[in-house]
């Protein structure tokens, strides 16, 4: 039994409790999910009835709100509300892709590291540790600049940054649960070190790393467009969100060149806050109302 | 701490190294190649003939010197540029974090002491909207609507247009300008501090506010809680005088955390308020392909963001009498 007493205590129990007692979390899971499919349903319908182009000039240029053009027009006479909904396309993709690859090379990493320690946990986490000790925006500059702007680097530099997180993360999951009773009971029949892994502790330990991810995935959105905005994400003509308000911020007094994409920010990174917080009350006894 | 410093200056010597140029031309600049003259010395220096190895012995000692190389930009010693801009920077930071840590502290007390009212709602959307704004784009709508159009706020910059700096002796033009004693330029500094400090702050207030919230609920649950209000303690005096004295010990565990976002936000921010220091310095090399620049800001961020979470750890020994310093 002193297995058990010295055991690290465990995030997350599997006893899940109803999210539903506060009004609070009803409106903001609700509102979270509305606006979450909203722009998954803009993003896979957009073609068919988006009514302009991305990247056509349509009538003059920076003109004011109209019923023609709902958030006007940029300085290169484009409609800024299809650019901001073409945007969704850039911005969400590449942050679910973010996270997704952080999210297994940190489970890898971080359940080898946690499962067999000795040198692979070393090396790991001195890793881990060393690049937590940037703040990643710079990292990520540094990283996007040396291997020249685009989406695609930026892709990169945000994998960079983001990876360790999550490996530190499981790799305390992990040393928490494979002390546990049953993975004993699964070492005494035999099972082997690799199925034990995969069968009976990784299931155990993924939780907190899948209520992070909604988390994060709000942040890496920000993260995106602002790389984006200094110039270091998507080129000028592609309509990304954060290029945009660099164009807004150029045409100060036009403001409606740069509200739109804003507004489309601060709802995809608030939804996946409310998300990621409703996930955890739902799967997190230790989580406080 | 020693590895830590080890791995940060390792991985901005990787990143130098890592470029798709020629090192020597992102030290001496494009336009120094053609002088063999000026290569040669170079290459002496950044011991650029030996193996990489070397390179990175002379890196560490010109490091340890304090040499980060010349910026294409500026041309001048990167270190010179980043002591010239640090004052800015510092001055927006301390700025945002008194606003984010006062704000945060009575927003989560308050929230806290109102639970699940309408005040506790409208308190929590206010921080969780803090952390979900792009900086950059609250910045430019705070600029447009307090400024251009209701002019409540002055413009972007640390100082008026047309206005001479104070005399140079620290940097902070706050500090500056009292010595001086130039009150008016001082009330102006003060005042244009206020918007970026703000939204600087904005995000930092919204985390630190969760967190006291939460925090306190903890601890409004225990035994001594009870027995302060069973003895006829005041409410307000049970919450400001026993719960948040303990309740607000974890907020120090973020402030590490907290600089960080801070210098990220601080990027945007003074980019967004022309604001002169290390993080629209990042910015701009950044777009100039500056590399030295680049190296020599993430490797300063490296070493204050480590710095924080060294302070940090001793605060929190300071703070918490239930930890000792071994």
């Amino acid at each position: 039994m002193s297995l058990l007493s010295t055991a690290p205590r465990l995030l997350v129990d599997v006893a899940p409790r109803s999210t539903w007692k506060s009004p609070w979390k009803r409106v903001t899971v609700i509102a979270g999910m509305t606006v979450t499919s909203f722009w998954l349903v803009v993003l896979i319908t957009l073609s068919w009835w988006a009514p302009y182009k991305p990247l056509d000039a349509v009538g003059g240029r920076l003109q004011a709100p109209s019923w023609h053009h709902l958030f006007g027009t940029d300085a290169l006479s484009r409609d800024v509300f299809t650019r901001t909904l073409y945007g969704a396309r850039q911005t969400l993709p590449v942050s679910v892709g973010v996270i997704v690859c952080a999210v297994t090379i940190g489970t890898v990493l971080g359940s080898l590291a946690g499962f067999f320690g000795g040198w692979i946990e070393s090396v790991v986490m001195r890793l881990v540790d060393v690049t937590l000790a940037f703040p990643p925006i710079f990292l990520a500059m540094a990283v996007a600049a040396a291997l020249g702007p685009g989406l695609q680097n930026a892709f990169f530099a945000m994998v960079i940054v983001w990876w360790p997180i999550y490996a530190r993360l499981i790799r305390g999951q992990v040393q928490a649960v494979k002390h546990r009773d049953h993975i004993q009971a699964a070492v005494s029949i035999g099972a082997t070190r690799w199925r034990i892994l995969r069968k009976h502790v990784l299931p155990l330990s993924f939780t907190p790393a899948l209520i992070n991810a909604t988390l994060d995935l709000g942040q890496v959105v920000i993260l995106t467009a602002t790389l984006s905005f200094l110039g270091l994400g998507a080129k000028p003509p592609s309509p990304e969100w954060g290029a945009m308000i660099t164009d807004g911020a150029q045409f100060f007094y036009q403001w409606w060149v740069a509200v739109a994409p804003g507004i489309a920010i601060l709802t995809v990174a608030m939804s996946f806050n409310f998300l990621g917080d409703g996930l955890r009350d739902a799967l997190d006894v230790r989580a406080k109302r | 701490m020693p590895f830590l410093l080890l791995g940060i200056v390792t991985i901005a010597f990787c990143i130098s190294r890592l470029i798709p140029a020629d090192p020597l031309a992102s030290i001496v600049g494009v336009r120094q190649m053609a002088n063999p003259t000026i290569v040669a010395a170079a290459r002496q220096k950044w011991g650029l003939n030996g193996s990489i190895l070397e390179q990175y012995w002379v890196f560490l000692k010109n490091l340890v010197r304090g040499d980060l190389g010349i910026s294409f930009r500026t041309r001048k010693p990167v270190t010179h540029d980043l002591l010239d801009r640090l004052p800015a920077t510092l001055e927006l930071a301390v700025g945002a974090l008194v606003v984010g840590g006062v704000g945060g502290v009575a927003l989560g007390a308050y929230a806290a002491s109102k639970k699940d009212k309408m005040a506790d709602h409208l308190s929590r959307g206010f921080s969780l909207l803090g952390s979900s704004l792009p900086v950059f784009w609250i910045g430019l709508v705070f600029l447009f609507v307090l400024y251009a159009r209701l002019g409540w706020f002055p413009g972007p910059g640390r100082l008026p247009p047309r206005t001479k700096p104070p005399g140079h002796v620290t940097g902070f033009y706050t500090i500056d300008s009292l010595l001086d004693g130039n009150f008016t330029l001082f009330r102006q500094c003060l005042w244009r501090l206020v918007l970026p400090c703000f939204v600087l702050g904005w995000a930092y207030m919204g985390q630190l506010s969760r967190l006291v919230r939460a925090a306190m609920l903890d601890e409004i649950n225990s035994d001594y809680v009870r027995t302060a209000r069973a003895k006829g303690l005041a409410e307000r005096l049970v919450m400001r005088r026993h719960v948040l004295r303990n309740a607000w010990l974890p907020t120090l565990t973020i402030l590490g955390f907290s600089f960080a976002q801070l210098l990220t936000a601080s990027v945007l921010t003074e980019t967004i308020f022309q604001w002169n220091g290390i993080g629209s310095y990042a910015v701009q090399s950044a777009n100039t392909l500056d590399f030295p620049g680049i190296n020599g800001v993430s490797l300063f961020a490296g070493l204050a963001f480590l710095l924080a979470n060294l302070a940090t750890d001793v605060l929190y020994a300071v703070a918490d009498p239930k930890i000792r310093l071994a």
